[in-house]
This record gives structure tokens, C-alpha cells and sequence, in this order.
């Protein structure tokens, strides 16, 4: 295990230096000056001129990667310079918020998805099955901001029953930033919500064929049973380490609801980011998302290790 | 939600099976038929758009500016007073081109880096696979966005962006489609008499690779179109007077309270054709698929 | 699933409501960039300081100069000296009392910190000294009419010596000022809150004990949370909100013109890209200004709520020349002009855009007009980053672009069209021109200053490096709870004497 582990490490380490690089490279592509994007209207030479100089854009390009690079080995990744603000002081502000949307949106998402992917194994064939799989579908085909629009329209504007957006964080009210929260995290969650059910429904239904449901069901314990205790226990190895590689895409899935609903999470940041040529911030979250998304590989591998009692075995 | 592939797209497909079988699995399969009747449908609106008797769909009339549904105007007006029934139709074009253009980037540049990758292993399938990992690890719509903002807002670009973006998906799933088939006695065999490696790529290694990039591409598809929307919603895709979904999305956003139908129709458009292709997918991956469920 | 949200929602409702009449909440167009008014540039900053730092002068609804930290002031009679009494009594937020010394400092960092963006504002300036401890006299180079006006906004802003000192160039993070309110925290485009400050001198004067500043860039959702209840008041409501606003039940809206313009930017000189027909024949260019019928774009986009214009001051301004009022459209003289001039086939031509909803549509307007009058206007929707680093690069035949405007003529007009001008990307020049705009930067004398202006304008208007096409209006929309709303033209919000009843 610890051996496993360590070799998923080390192959991991030079896709994060790659990931790196194509970050970096993407940004000095990218047509526009950040500083004259930061000076707007007003546009001073002079202070253009000190600026370039100050935060090393004059450097050759290579030079100017591994000053990055030095930053980000002693843990410090620039400076936004849009507000004068350490990123990682930013992102530290931001994850919080969009962990929370995250982590609402997954329960939405673990909510409807997995009973529904049960339900419709269970009956496979039958109305309900299709049923299901229709709608989850359509929760796969439907587009998140205009999901989100659609329920601004009604839920905020025609019934004004939710704020149509807003973050109130959790340490202050948390009864507000829930409810805040509702629409965006239902958005977010509805692709999830098809995507497990259709994980859901393809384990079980290979699981409820094997031999041991049918020998509990020869040995004439409850259906309910059946399902539930024997058949859904193993179904579940590959949904929860489904789950955990969902997460990391769930962050990335942000970035459009976030923008819809103004929240101030690290989708909206590193959009504004780009649009503003705020290198250092979106070189900074790029990174971190990324280096998220394959821990988050690493610990569904690992899980699905530890539930797998024959890989365990090996 | 490109990146985790279903269960069934990742087993290999084995020797091949005959065709009209899979024809035959793929016509009972009733979703299928419809998520084909849906893209058809829409692949019909867009080619027909010229020659159908709608109004000129960059033609402006100030006299009727988001004018709420009527005779004249079946869909309403949107800002400028121009026909969204029109701009609908035309839409279209723009949506599915880009969802198949894209696609198209994604697999002329992906599958031939995954048989590479897969294939010769070694040194050119670490770089190659390294790379993969790196831009899968990159959040799709960020990438799809740095990229489209470094070409410049614009249709042709925005496809640009998001089959490169989606490149990776496609080299993964060749690689380990090509590593399965090359383990198969059959390419030992034929390795053994001495046949050249590129007629074993294409008479025994290609043909393996093509049903599950296939479905994948179809899946595909419905991604990029919701990609290209996306884009176009944050002003970085088909620009106006053009119309595309997108950014007549982008633009209805700031007429909710006065003119709900703007928003309304490009969604329920861009939603069905997704729908259909989602269904055309999960219908083709049935029929290919070896397992009988 | 949207009953279930309904219940917890109305679950949720009674406890939303209990949030005291105390704090203020303002929804914001963007977020502000660094709080710090030397090195700030957005014009949201600007909301924001309104209320956190006060400024030597300030403005009234008039745009007359009116005393703020400075009680009175009085030229030298050859317009090089300046010299103002401070007010007693004030202090900064961190209890540096401010006076004479702090002026002198304050000055001396606009002038000379290297990120400082408030350097051309006081290139008058020769130096500032104390003249006793609340007296300070200002020594120019040469007489500057536009000065006073500098000092009525981010150059007269007077931050705390003390924590300038401290903070140097990261004085934005924990900004001291000697405003009405004092700095609370900030999280970033989420919200900026400040803190009633109780030594204030006129601290009476303001009602609320919290202001809260929240970034929300989509005005339909800054509306929808005005209504909601969520804001108390709200910024740049969307002009085709404005009817919708005035119907809605417990809104209250007010409005004024602002300083500033939109309009095509076109090159004439900046490089390579300026050698075509637009950018070489100023026939094309009035033939365009003439294409436009600027009152039918103003009701298309803004349902008439904006100011049509073709100055860079709006035509009730008292800058505004009389003698050149707004064309009225038409066609066929625009179509004489282009045959005139030798393009009797019409011509073609690229304007480069923002990719943002409200000016597509502006551009898309035009491009209908002119098309008529044989201009046909290819549009490139850029990103704004983008489209500022061309029009600088002169990468760009025409450019829509505009200015959030200045209090005084000069910051409207100067820097755009003279030779040396800092943001001339037309890169337009005419020495009389040059001759006159430096000449209505000098005296002190409005009418005098006027008779530079509209003579400049005269050559101006033949010539069309900027083809002006409208003034935006501010528009506030706010709970009608609330009392003693003044609309500035500046498009800030003074908090001074309003209140809210509960």
C-alpha cells in the first residue's frame, strides 16, 4: 500500500512541473498587457515603465518562469497585481467558499443520484428505469448557467423566494450562507447527480447478477435486504471512488455557476483573472487546482484499494 | 464531466463482430433512434437555414425591440429587434460546427498521439502520457478559456480552443484501447511473420481503436457544444451580428425581467441537441459494446 | 425539488429579516482594485473613498468647488500660489491629527512614490509647505485653472502620514484616511465593509454604523437583490431597468448625467494602421459622425434614458459649445461627403469593440446606420485588456471606447487631442489645437476659458478624432426607506445627511 502510494507520488511529480510550465507558457501568450489592463483609463507611461520593471515583466521569459518557480518552492506565489494581495492570501480566502459549494453541491448530487441509480437497477427495464434514465440525461445535457439563469428568473425575480446571489460565509450566519447557496449548488449538482446515477445503476446491476446476491436471495432473506445490505455494499467501491474523482472536477466546475451567481469562490476569481491578465493569480489557482485534482486521483486509487479486498490481497 | 469515461467505453473491444448485428442492436434501441431523430432534426434546421421563409436573422428593426412573442415574430425579438426564430435556425450552424469541428481537432490530434503512446511505449509514451495527465489535470472551461482568450474571441477560435482542450481525453483513450489490443495473440502473431509495423497499425490496431472513439467522440460532441455555449456566453465565442446560443444567452441575461423568452429559447435549443447526442452516444456504445446487459 | 427549496426558504425568511436598519448595503458594479488613492485607478475605488477618506475640497451637485479638509483657499494674484486654511479638529482614523504637515506629506507621496498614478494630476505642483499648523500654501510652475479640481478627488485625498509611513506601498490593505468611516475588512470581489469612525468632525452628519460595499457585476442580479432586499442601494442600474425601477413597489430611483462619454476613437496617426480612408480623410469621418442618429441609439439601447452627444461634454453642460450641436442624421449629405472625397462605392472599415453586451449592441446599432450611408463597419470584438493594448500599440482603425470624465473641461478633453496628450491614441495633432487647450489650462477665468474651448472645438469638429456619441446617466436605485439621497454627476455616493427609516 505505502509502496503503491509513493510510486503514484513520484509519477505525479512531474506532471505537476509540467503543469507548471504550460500554465506559465499559456499566460505570456496570452495578447495584452497586465499592466496597462491594470492601468484602465488612465495610463501614466511612467508608472507603466516602473511597474514592468517592479514585477520582472521585461525579464526573458525563461527568467521570469523560474523566479515563479522560486516563489512557489518557498511557498510564495506572487502577488496579485491587481489589489496588492499575496495569491496565496486570495486563495485562501476563496477555497472556503467554493469547498462549501463543492461540498453542497456533492450532497445534492449523493442525494439524488444514488438512490435513483439503485431504483432504476432494481427495475431495470421498467418505466421508472427509463424514466430515470431520461431525466438523468437531461441533467447531463441541460447547461449549467443557463440552469442557473432559468432559476434566477423564477426563484429570485418572478417568486423572490432566494437571493439571486450573495455569500454570506458560514462562520457568520450560517443559516443565511446555506440558503445563499441553495440554487447555485443545485446547479452544480445536477450533472453530478446523472453522472452517479448512471455509475450507480451500472454497478448494481453488475453486482445484483453475481453469485453471492442470488445465493442470499436462494437463502430467502428480504429483497430489501438483499439490495441494500449485500448488493449496494459492493456496488459502492466503484461509486466512492468515483465520488473522489468527481470532487476535483466539481471545483472546476465552478467556474461558470460562480460567475452566474457572483460568488466569490475560485472559479469567479480566475476568470476575472484572465480577463484582467492577473498572471500571478491565475498562474497561482491553476496550479493548486491541479495539484487538488491529482491528490484527489491519488486518494480515489488509494480508496479503491483499501475497499478492494482482492487488490488488498495481492 | 469529460474526464471519467463510463464503465463501459474502457473495456476493449474485441475481434470484430458483424456489422449489421450492431446495426441491428443500435436500431432497437429506442433512445438512440430518438437522440438521432433530435440531431437530425437539428443538422436539417441548420443546412436548411438559407432557403427556409424566416426573416433575415442579422436584419435590425428598431421599431420592434424585444418584442414579446406574436405573429410576426413566433419567438419574439431580442435587443435590437431581430427575429430569435431566425436567429435560432441560424444558431444552429454555429453549435453544431462546433461541437464537430472541435471534435474533429480533438481526434485527428489525439488518436494518433495515443497509438504512438501506445503502441511504442518507452520514452515516447512517458512524455506523451505525462503530458495527458498535466492537461487533464488543468480544469477543462479554464483551459478552454486561457486558450480562447489568447487566439482572440471568435467562433473559429473558440473551436480551436476547446478541441485542444479536449485532445487529451482522446490520446488516453487510444493509448489504453492500443495496449489491450497489442497484448492480443492475434498482433503477436502477425508481429511473428514479419508484417510491417504500419500495416499492423492500420489492419489490426486501428480498426480496434475506432468503436470506443467513436462513442467517445459522440459524447464528445455534447460537450463541446455546451463548451462552445459557454464561451460564447462569456463574450469569448461567435461574435455578433452573428447568432450563436451562447451569446444570445449572454446577451438575454441582462433582459430577465423584460424579455424572458431571449433567455429561454437558445437554452432549450442548446439543451435538446446535447440531449441528442448524449442519447446518439449511449445508444452507440450499447450497440458496440460486446457485454450483453 | 423546488418545492422542497420553497419550504427552507421560508424556513429561512423570518431569520434573514432580523439584520439592523444600522448598516447600509450598496451593491457595486466591480470590485475596487487597491485601496489606496495613490495607487488606485477604478472608478468603484472612487465610491468606495467617498466615505473613507476625505479630500482637501470637494464638489457640489454643480460642480462648484466646495470646502471638505480645507476650510478656505485664495490664489496669489498671478495664479502660482495657492493657499489653503485647514480645517480644526480633524483626525485620521488612527488618531494622527491631521494638519499642515500631513497636507505637505500627502503631496510629497502623490509626487513621488513610484507606483503613484496621481503624478501627471500635480505636474503643477512645484512644492507644498506648512505654513503654520493649519495653513498650507501650494507654489506652482505655472498657473493651473485645473488644480483645484485635482484636489476635489484621488490627488487631495488625505491619508494618515502615520500609516503611510508604516505600510508604504501595501497602505491599500489597511487603508487610514480621515473619512466618515473607517476602514472594517475586505474580502476580495465579495465585499468592502467600513466602520462608522466616531471622532469624525462631522460624525453627526452620518446615520449608518456599517457601509457595506458589495461587488455584483451583473446588473439584472444587483437589481433582483435591490428588490429582494438584500441591498439597500444599488449603482449604474441598467438604463433598460430604469422603467422597471420606477413602477417596482418600495424603489426609489435618481439619476444624473455624468461627467464622462462614450465614442469612436479613431486613428489618425498611430502608425501604420492610421493609412486608411478613415484614418486619413476627415470628409470619411464627418460622413460617419453624420450616418449616426444618436437620439434613435439612445432609445434602442437605453430606452432614452442616456444624453446623446457629440462634445465631450454633455449638452447641458456649461462647457458645452452651443454653435456645434448634435447633427441630426442624414444619409444622403453623408453619402455626398464620401463621393466627394472619392469613395463613391462607399468604404469599409474595422472599429474595434469590447466584448461586453451593452457596447456590442451600441456597435451593432451603428453598424446598421452607416451601412445606409455606404460605411461599412466590420466589427472586432476584443477583450477590454486586449482592445486598451492595441489602441495604445495603434493596432486598431477605430476604437469604441469612452472616459468616466473629470470635473474640470480639461481632464475631458487635453490629454486626448493634444500632441503630447497622455492618452492621445488617435495620435491627433494640430499645433492651434495644442496652442489653445494649453491656454484653457492657465486662466482662472471661466469665460475665457470657454472662448479656448469652443474655438478648439471648431477645428475639433472638422477634424473627428473622436467621434462622440453619448453621455451615460448614472442611475441609483434604492429602498425607498431611504432619505437625503443626493445624485452627483461624479456618479459617487455621498452619505452626508441620509438616512433610512426603519
Amino acid at each position: 500500500m505505502l509502496q503503491f502510494l509513493a510510486r503514484r507520488i513520484l509519477i505525479a511529480i512531474p506532471t505537476v512541473i509540467l503543469i507548471s510550465v504550460f500554465v506559465f507558457a499559456l499566460q505570456k501568450l496570452l495578447p495584452g498587457d497586465p499592466v496597462l489592463a491594470m492601468a484602465g483609463e488612465e495610463r501614466d507611461p511612467e508608472v507603466i515603465a516602473y511597474l514592468r520593471e517592479k514585477y520582472r515583466l521585461n525579464d526573458p521569459v525563461p527568467v521570469q518562469y523560474l523566479t515563479w518557480i522560486r516563489g512557489v518552492l518557498t511557498g510564495d506565489l506572487g502577488m496579485s497585481l491587481r489589489t496588492n494581495q499575496p495569491v496565496l492570501v486570495l486563495i485562501g480566502q476563496k477555497l472556503p467558499v467554493t469547498i462549501q459549494l463543492a461540498v453542497m453541491a456533492m450532497i445534492f448530487a449523493l442525494v439524488i443520484g444514488i438512490p435513483a441509480g439503485i431504483l432504476s437497477a432494481v427495475k431495470k427495464g421498467t418505466v421508472t428505469d427509463y424514466a430515470a434514465n431520461v431525466v438523468a440525461l437531461s441533467g447531463l445535457s441541460v447547461p449549467n448557467f443557463w440552469l442557473g439563469i432559468m432559476l434566477i428568473l423564477l426563484v429570485s425575480v418572478r417568486w423572490q423566494l432566494l437571493p439571486a446571489s450573495g455569500y454570506v460565509p458560514l462562520s457568520e450566519d450560517p443559516v443565511r450562507s446555506i440558503e445563499t447557496m441553495l440554487m447555485p449548488a443545485f446547479v452544480l449538482g445536477t450533472a453530478l447527480a446523472a453522472t452517479l446515477m448512471r455509475h450507480t445503476r451500472s454497478a448494481m446491476l453488475g453486482v445484483l447478477t453475481s453469485d453471492y446476491v442470488r445465493t442470499a436471495r436462494a437463502k430467502g432473506l428480504a429483497e430489501r435486504k438483499v439490495i441494500l445490505k449485500h448488493a449496494l455494499r459492493n456496488a459502492l467501491t466503484p461509486i466512492v471512488t468515483l465520488t473522489a474523482l468527481l470532487f476535483g472536477e466539481l471545483i472546476a466546475g465552478a467556474v461558470l455557476t460562480e460567475q452566474i451567481f457572483t460568488i466569490p469562490g475560485f472559479g469567479k476569481l480566475v476568470v476575472d483573472a484572465v480577463f484582467n491578465r492577473d498572471y500571478a493569480v491565475v498562474q497561482g489557482i491553476v496550479l493548486c487546482t491541479a495539484v487538488g485534482f491529482i491528490v484527489m486521483n491519488i486518494i480515489a486509487d488509494a480508496l479503491y484499494f483499501v475497499l478492494n479486498p482482492r487488490l488488498r490481497k495481492q | 464531466m469529460a474526464h471519467v469515461s463510463d464503465p463501459a467505453t474502457a473495456d476493449p473491444v474485441l475481434s470484430a463482430k458483424p456489422e449489421n448485428r450492431v446495426w441491428k442492436k443500435f436500431r432497437s434501441h429506442r433512445s438512440a433512434m430518438l437522440g438521432g431523430a433530435i440531431v437530425t432534426f437539428f443538422v436539417l434546421g441548420a443546412l436548411l437555414a438559407p432557403v427556409l421563409p424566416i426573416a433575415d436573422p442579422i436584419a435590425t428593426d428598431w421599431g420592434a425591440v424585444r418584442q414579446a412573442p406574436s405573429a410576426a415574430h413566433p419567438l419574439g425579438t431580442d435587443e435590437i429587434g431581430r427575429d430569435v426564430l431566425s436567429r435560432l435556425i441560424w444558431g444552429a450552424q454555429a453549435s453544431l460546427l462546433a461541437g464537430v469541428v472541435s471534435v474533429v481537432i480533438a481526434v485527428a490530434a489525439g488518436v494518433p498521439l495515443g497509438i504512438l503512446a501506445g503502441y511504442f511505449g518507452g520514452w515516447t509514451d512517458a512524455v506523451i502520457s505525462r503530458c495527458t495527465e498535466a492537461l487533464l489535470a488543468a480544469p477543462f472551461l479554464i483551459l478552454a478559456i486561457a486558450l480562447a482568450a489568447f487566439l482572440g474571441p471568435s467562433l473559429t477560435n473558440a473551436m480551436i480552443a476547446i478541441g485542444l482542450s479536449a485532445t487529451p481525453i482522446f490520446i488516453r483513450l487510444t493509448r489504453g484501447q492500443v495496449i489491450s489490443v497489442k497484448a492480443e495473440d492475434y498482433v503477436d502473431g502477425a508481429r511473428a511473420i514479419g508484417l510491417s509495423t504500419p500495416r499492423i497499425l492500420t489492419r489490426y490496431i486501428f480498426p480496434n481503436v475506432l468503436p470506443p472513439v467513436l462513442v467517445q467522440a459522440t459524447l464528445t460532441i455534447a460537450t463541446a457544444i455546451i463548451a462552445e455555449a459557454s464561451l460564447s456566453f462569456l463574450g469569448l465565442g461567435q461574435q455578433p451580428p452573428a447568432p450563436s446560443w451562447g451569446s444570445m444567452l449572454n446577451v438575454a441575461k441582462n433582459f430577465l425581467g423584460q424579455a424572458p423568452w431571449m433567455a429561454l429559447w437558445p437554452g432549450i435549443a442548446i439543451f435538446l441537441v446535447v440531449l441528442g447526442f448524449n442519447l446518439l452516444g449511449d445508444g452507440l456504445r450499447d450497440a458496440l459494446d460486446p457485454r450483453e446487459h | 425539488m423546488i418545492a422542497r427549496t420553497t419550504m427552507i426558504a421560508a424556513l429561512l425568511a423570518t431569520t434573514a429579516m432580523a439584520a439592523g436598519a444600522q448598516e447600509l448595503r450598496i451593491g457595486l458594479q466591480d470590485d475596487a482594485d487597491v485601496l489606496d488613492p495613490d495607487q488606485s485607478r477604478t472608478f468603484v475605488g472612487r465610491i468606495v473613498y467617498t466615505s473613507l477618506c476625505d479630500k482637501l475640497v470637494d464638489i457640489s451637485p454643480q460642480l462648484d468647488i466646495v470646502p471638505q479638509l480645507a476650510t478656505d483657499w485664495s490664489w496669489s494674484e498671478d495664479g502660482i500660489e495657492l493657499t489653503m486654511q485647514l480645517r480644526e479638529g480633524a483626525t485620521f482614523h488612527d488618531g494622527t491629527p491631521f494638519n499642515a504637515e500631513a497636507v505637505v506629506a500627502n503631496i510629497d507621496r502623490s509626487q513621488n512614490l513610484e507606483e503613484s498614478r496621481r503624478k501627471s494630476e500635480l505636474t503643477s505642483v512645484a512644492s507644498v509647505e506648512a505654513v503654520d499648523e493649519h495653513t498650507v500654501r501650494f507654489t506652482l510652475t505655472q498657473p493651473d485653472a485645473t488644480l483645484l479640481s485635482q484636489l476635489a478627488d484621488r490627488a487631495g485625498m488625505m491619508i494618515s502620514p502615520t500609516a503611510a509611513e508604516e505600510m508604504g506601498v501595501d497602505f491599500g490593505n489597511n487603508p487610514v484616511c480621515s473619512g466618515p468611516y473607517q476602514f472594517g475588512e475586505r474580502v476580495q470581489q465579495d465585499r468592502i465593509v467600513l466602520n462608522k469612525f466616531d471622532d469624525y468632525w462631522n460624525a453627526d452628519a452620518y446615520a449608518f454604523e456599517t457601509v457595506t460595499f458589495l461587488p455584483i457585476p451583473d446588473t439584472t442580479v444587483r437589481f433582483a437583490n435591490l428588490r429582494s432586499g438584500d441591498l439597500d442601494m444599488v449603482e449604474r442600474l441598467a438604463a433598460t431597468d430604469l422603467a422597471a425601477a420606477r413602477e417596482a413597489e418600495g424603489v426609489e430611483v435618481a439619476t444624473a448625467t455624468s461627467l464622462g462619454y462614450q465614442g469612436m476613437t479613431i486613428n489618425v496617426g498611430n502608425g501604420e494602421r492610421a493609412a486608411n480612408p478613415l484614418g486619413e480623410n476627415a470628409a470619411v469621418r464627418r460622413a460617419l459622425s453624420m450616418a449616426i442618429d444618436r437620439n434613435a441609439l439612445n432609445q434602442v439601447v437605453f430606452e432614452g434614458a442616456f444624453a446623446p452627444g457629440n462634445q465631450p461634454f454633455p449638452p447641458d453642460s456649461p462647457w458645452y459649445d452651443q454653435d456645434h450641436p448634435i447633427p441630426e442624421r442624414d444619409v444622403e449629405a453623408a453619402r455626398a461627403l464620401l463621393e466627394e472625397a472619392g469613395f463613391s462605392d462607399g468604404v469599409t472599415i474595422e472599429v474595434q469593440v469590447a466584448n461586453n453586451p451593452v457596447q456590442m449592441q451600441v456597435m451593432q446599432v451603428i453598424q446598421a446606420m452607416t451601412a445606409e450611408a455606404g460605411i461599412n463597419i466590420e466589427l472586432q470584438a476584443k477583450e477590454f485588456a486586449t482592445l486598451l493594448a492595441d489602441q495604445t500599440a495603434g493596432a486598431y482603425q477605430a476604437s469604441q471606447v469612452g472616459w468616466s470624465g473629470r470635473v474640470d473641461p480639461d481632464g475631458n478633453l487635453h490629454q486626448f487631442v493634444t500632441t503630447e496628450g497622455g492618452i492621445n491614441d488617435s495620435k491627433f495633432s494640430d499645433p492651434e489645437v495644442d496652442r489653445l487647450l494649453d491656454e484653457a489650462r492657465v486662466s482662472n477665468d471661466q469665460a475665457t476659458r470657454k472662448e479656448s474651448y469652443d474655438a478648439a472645438r471648431d477645428i475639433l469638429n472638422e477634424e473627428l478624432p473622436i467621434v462622440y456619441l453619448y453621455h451615460p446617466v448614472w442611475i441609483w436605485a434604492y429602498d425607498d426607506a431611504i432619505d437625503g439621497f443626493t445624485a452627483y454627476p461624479d456618479g459617487m455616493i455621498r452619505l452626508e445627511g441620509v438616512t433610512m427609516s426603519e
